[in-house]
């Protein structure tokens, strides 16, 4: 079958491309054309063509130039420059073919030759003599060379501080306050629903650094399958992971909610530079997608006037993987520690 | 008349200074040999001049600060009101208020586009007529990292409006470089100083790579890439009276070098062209970035989207010893890829000469069919890169025709590797199939006649 | 000249849109939500008015085989409806996204199937079960560059930055460029199929008219450079570079230079 498939195919293509071209006479002739050839136009209309192209190539150039201090408006620029420019280039295209003389012509290569390599070798050993302790002279340039180069090489290391821990320190400490990354308001618990997604940051820090987006949501509370040792890290159903995804560091700022669990996909964090997927319900466990790592956990509480505070510092490096990250616990360590997926309500 | 002969006869004039007559008549008389697609490389070059001349312009107006903030306050309404960098804030004024800013801005950016669309049609022409071949591996290595260099060229330039997309891709590459096994936290800490966004150095560095240290790079590539083809003379076609020790075709004066001219200016008014007619990476609407901002299906350029699929594509694979993360998993899509990729072409024609135990220099071209195992060879190998490219942008291909998203990552995980196969056994079985029949649709090889016979099979008839 | 008409016009269906939202609302509010049916029973009470009794059939007629006689849902077919409120029921019906043939498709954007009365007479009738109103933006009183602002941080990552729709994983994200500023306050405050909710608390009636304002502006953006090519960024761009500027370079070089070689 697939065999007379591609027969089918190629009997197709074959014919298809020998019909393209008219036959013509064999190569074996090559040494009966006269060889260099020279012709000489004499082809007055494209003369004309030409000097046309070029005068008005030139005046819309002069145009152009008129339009930058007059009206420069995008599109009408730079459809007067480049009709300038293609008028000018097609006649130059045209000369080429119809106004100078048409010439063949035969170049003969000079490929190297061994008697030049020969005497190149012995002007270069020749420069050599006279020396008697020359493996002592080798070896200190060697050393000089490797000196000089270190000396140029390690400079760059001055370009950085070592990075050291620093995906793993973070701004947040118990008691830290949510804020809306926008607005700077603290999250209260009233703000979000079930279902809601809130950017956050700790309250007072810098936004540049990528420890501290946190996205907030919240969910079921008798929905929520995280790991004993974080039962109370979600309180009321409100659940706070790192916005950094871990596998490239986009902001993962993406939250499906199904209306209606039995008929889509159930709630996750997705990040939108490569669509990988992070169950909210299971302590952002990846789902789908290159991320390897889950999201760092925020620990959360409710502070005495119903604002978002966190309980503790997340709970691994933010952010992308590196030799020195921590990994984020549970699942990346211990899957087992896990309830079955079987226990999600979509599933 | 007071005039000196000097001034009447300007080539005596420079001739006596430079002394240089009889080098310039001998390059008045190179030779070109002819075919279109000897000009895939020269589009490339004029790009390239393009991109130097319109980004010396930009360079004026441009700056890379991205401390401090500032308010917005100009032409766009969007954005009123919004707190910019200077570098982001340079951008825009670029786009608005400098005289044919956005035009030349634009025209930069495809200019950048159709470079690397030029580079890659000239390396697969160079590939498939086997003009690598001794003497020329080096010329062919240096057109290799000209790729690879304009790439990251690309990306740089990419990268400087900091804008929404370009801390988008900022992002990913810092995460890129993090991931190379065991160096990675000291790689990515070294070029970014520090974490990223951090300390914004990032921004000042790509700068002047962009505008300064990657041009020189790729000037000084350029100059060598010519300078020895030059020295070798050009490939031509086999042909009448072509032989391996000459070159036949169209001397560079006059006739060559009104058409090269030619083809400068038609590629510059087509750059010129769509930089005023069509619209590339607005950045007043993608908005500025911040950290905690991101927009569904970030793109980059072209020329990274082979990366991005690899990216995509990747199973969520990554290597852990010790409770470590020894190869993170961007590694795999966005480093060890592109290294494959650009190593294995570095090393074709070593690899290939040693297989074939072809040690000879070779100055006429083959035909692709000539050789259907190099042929069907380097067709796979861009259908693996090219697949992967398609799996970079299936995102959208879900939007527009309705696939299933994760479906298609998962076909996609299986395509780039049956593919390639397909592909390799198809196209060889084409060249094969050409060569046997003698069928010359490029060259117009000998006449074929196909007759029924009596018992209604086919034969063939050969002239 | 266009652009004023374009502005009237739109002036005007958002007034129409208004007042329809208040009638609609005030429909709701009519209609005794206080005493709960019965269970089993699928009237809101004995002086229900026409409309309600005209919705009644509709839903009878196309929604009960899903969502319930009853409207408490239907086991894998559809969600209850009690007090899934006025808003949910507009947005669905008249973004055509309701009713759907398979209960597993994601339900998209379509002509709506019902007339606009038929609708209100829908909305009415499953508003009596209770549920939030239907909300209001108004374009006219937000920013563009505020809405921009906070369409940027709550949105873009999954509608894209101008509006122009994408992809989660598991749905389809549409675009937002053809949705009426009512139906942006309602998908803002029912959270549509997989879309998040949003308070009054968290997006307030003034940050809603930002966004409805942003969202009219990115109908027709600010394509200063030239043919916008969708507004989706480096694929477009990419495919121009590739068709667009390759195939005219291809002929350029073509007749440059020599086709046989």
């Amino acid at each position: 079958m697939k065999a007379l498939a591609r027969l089918a195919f190629l009997a197709g293509a074959v014919r298809a491309l020998r019909r393209r071209r008219p036959p013509r006479a064999t190569e074996d002739d090559a040494d009966a054309v006269d060889l260099p050839r020279r012709e000489l136009p004499n082809d007055r209309r494209a003369e004309a063509a030409v000097a046309i192209l070029l005068v008005v190539g030139g005046l819309l150039a002069a145009g152009f130039g008129v339009l930058v201090v007059a009206d420069p408006q995008t599109q009408l620029l730079g459809g007067v420059l480049a009709a300038a420019l293609a008028c000018v280039g097609a006649a130059l295209g045209l000369a080429s073919k119809r106004v100078v003389v048409q010439e063949v012509d035969v170049e003969e290569r000079h490929p190297p030759r061994a008697e030049d390599e020969a005497r190149l070798i012995e002007e270069l050993k020749a420069g050599g003599e006279g020396i008697s302790r020359r493996r002592v002279l080798i070896g200190a340039a060697g050393v000089a060379c490797c000196g000089l180069a270190g000396a140029v090489v390690l400079p760059v290391t001055g370009l950085g501080p070592a990075l050291g821990d620093a995906p793993n320190r973070t701004p947040w400490r118990r008691g830290k306050r949510l804020v809306d990354a926008r607005t700077q308001a603290p999250l209260k618990v009233d703000d979000l629903e079930i279902g809601s997604f809130q950017s956050a940051l700790p309250e007072g820090a810098s936004p540049e650094d990528l420890g501290a987006p946190v996205a907030v949501v919240r969910v079921d509370p008798r929905a929520l399958r995280l790991p004993p040792e974080r039962r109370d890290w979600a309180p009321e159903g409100f659940v706070a992971y790192s916005q950094i995804c871990t596998h490239a560091a986009c902001a993962v700022t993406l939250f499906r909610y199904p209306v209606y669990e039995d008929t889509s996909k159930g709630p996750a964090l997705v990040c939108p530079c490569h669509y990988s997927t992070f169950d909210v319900l299971r302590a952002a466990d990846p789902i789908f997608g290159p991320a390897a790592r889950p999201l760092a956990q925020l620990p959360l509480a409710i502070a005495a006037d119903r604002t978002l505070v966190a309980a503790g510092p997340l709970s691994g490096s933010v952010g992308p993987s590196y030799w020195g990250v921590k990994p984020s616990s549970p699942s990346t360590h211990a899957r087992g520690s896990l309830p079955p997926r079987g226990g999600a309500p979509w599933a | 008349m007071g005039l000196t002969d000097d001034a009447v006869d300007p080539v005596r004039f420079v001739d006596e200074r430079l002394g240089a007559s009889s080098l310039a008549r001998r390059a008045l008389r190179y030779v070109f040999p002819e075919h279109w697609s000897f000009l895939l490389g020269e589009v490339a070059l004029y790009s390239f001049a393009f991109l130097v001349l319109s980004g010396t312009y930009l360079a004026f107006f441009f700056s890379p600060d991205i401390e401090p903030h500032q308010t917005y306050a100009g032409p766009f309404r969007e954005l009123v009101g919004f707190s910019v960098t200077p570098a982001y804030d340079s951008v825009l004024r670029l786009s608005s208020t400098v005289p044919a800013g956005l035009m030349v801005r634009q025209a930069h950016h495809w200019a950048a586009l159709v470079f690397v669309v030029a580079m890659v049609a000239h390396l697969a022409r160079t590939f498939f007529t086997a003009a690598f071949r001794k003497p020329r591996e080096v010329i062919w290595m240096f057109g290799v990292l000209l790729l690879g260099v304009g790439v990251f060229e690309g990306f740089a330039g990419y990268s400087l409006p900091d804008d929404l997309l370009s801390g988008m891709g900022l992002g990913i590459a810092y995460s890129v470089a993090l991931a190379v096994p065991l160096l990675g936290g000291a790689l990515g800490a070294l070029l970014w100083g520090g974490e990223y966004p951090g300390s914004g150095v990032i921004e000042s560095r790509l700068y002047i790579a962009h505008v300064f240290v990657v041009p020189a790079i790729m000037a000084l590539l350029i100059v060598l890439h010519l300078a020895l083809v030059a020295r070798h003379h050009h490939t031509q076609f086999p042909g009448p009276g072509r032989r391996e020790r000459n070159t036949v075709g169209n001397p560079m004066w006059p006739g060559y070098a009104l058409r090269s001219l030619g083809l400068m200016l038609l590629v510059f008014a087509v750059l010129v062209g769509l930089g005023g007619l069509v619209q590339i990476n607005p950045i007043w609407q993608w908005g500025p970035y911040e950290i905690n901002r991101a927009t569904n299906g970030a793109q980059p350029d072209w020329y990274l989207g082979w990366l991005i699929g690899g990216l995509r594509i990747m199973p969520p694979l990554e290597i852990r010893v010790w409770g470590k993360t020894l190869v993170p998993n961007p590694f795999w899509g966005g480093a060890l890829f592109p290294t494959v990729v650009f190593a294995y072409l570095m090393a074709h024609p070593w690899i290939e000469s040693r297989l074939t135990r072809d040690r000879a220099p070779h100055h006429l071209l083959d035909r692709p069919r000539d050789h259907p195992w190099r042929t069907a060879f380097g067709a796979a190998f861009l259908t693996w890169v090219g697949s992967i490219f398609f799996a970079g942008s299936s995102d959208r291909l879900f939007y527009q025709v309705g696939i299933d998203y994760e479906a298609q990552v998962h076909v996609y995980r299986v395509l780039v590797v049956v593919l390639p196969i397909v592909v390799f056994v198809a196209t060889k079985a084409v060249c094969d199939e050409l060569r046997r029949t003698r069928a010359a649709p490029a060259l117009g090889g000998p006449p074929t006649v196909v007759r029924r016979r009596p018992d209604n099979a086919f034969e063939e008839l050969r002239e | 000249m266009r652009r004023t008409a374009r502005r009237a016009l739109l002036l005007l269906a958002v007034c129409c849109g208004g007042m329809a939202a208040w009638s609609a609302a005030a429909g709701g509010q009519n209609e005794p939500a206080s005493p709960p049916p019965a269970p089993g029973s699928s009237a809101p009470g004995p002086g229900a008015s026409a409309l309600v009794n005209h919705g009644r059939d509709l839903y009878a007629q196309s929604c009960a085989g899903c969502h319930g006689d009853d409207l408490r849902g239907r086991k894998g077919q559809g969600p209850p409806l009690v007090g899934a409120g006025t808003a949910a029921v507009d947005f669905y019906l008249s973004t055509g996204r309701m009713p759907i043939d398979n209960p597993t498709d994601e339900p998209v954007r379509a002509d709506p199937v019902y007339s606009r009365s038929d609708i209100d007479a829908l909305v009415a009738y499953v508003g009596a079960f209770g549920g939030p109103a239907i909300p209001a933006a108004h374009p006219e009183r937000g920013s563009v560059a505020r809405g921009k602002e906070a369409f940027t941080e709550r949105c873009a990552g999954c509608h894209q930055v101008v509006a122009r729709g994408g992809i989660v994983t598991g749905a389809f994200v549409p675009a937002l460029t053809d949705v009426t500023p009512r139906q942006l306050a309602e998908a803002v405050r029912v959270g549509p199929y997989l879309m998040p909710k949003f308070t009054e608390r968290q997006v307030g009636q003034g940050e809603l008219d930002d966004m409805a304002a942003y969202l009219r502006y990115q109908r027709n953006p600010d394509d200063r450079g030239g043919w916008g090519i969708g507004h989706l960024g480096p694929v477009p761009e990419g495919l121009v570079a590739w068709l667009l500027a390759g195939t005219l370079l291809l002929g350029v070089v073509r007749l440059l230079g020599e086709r046989a070689p």
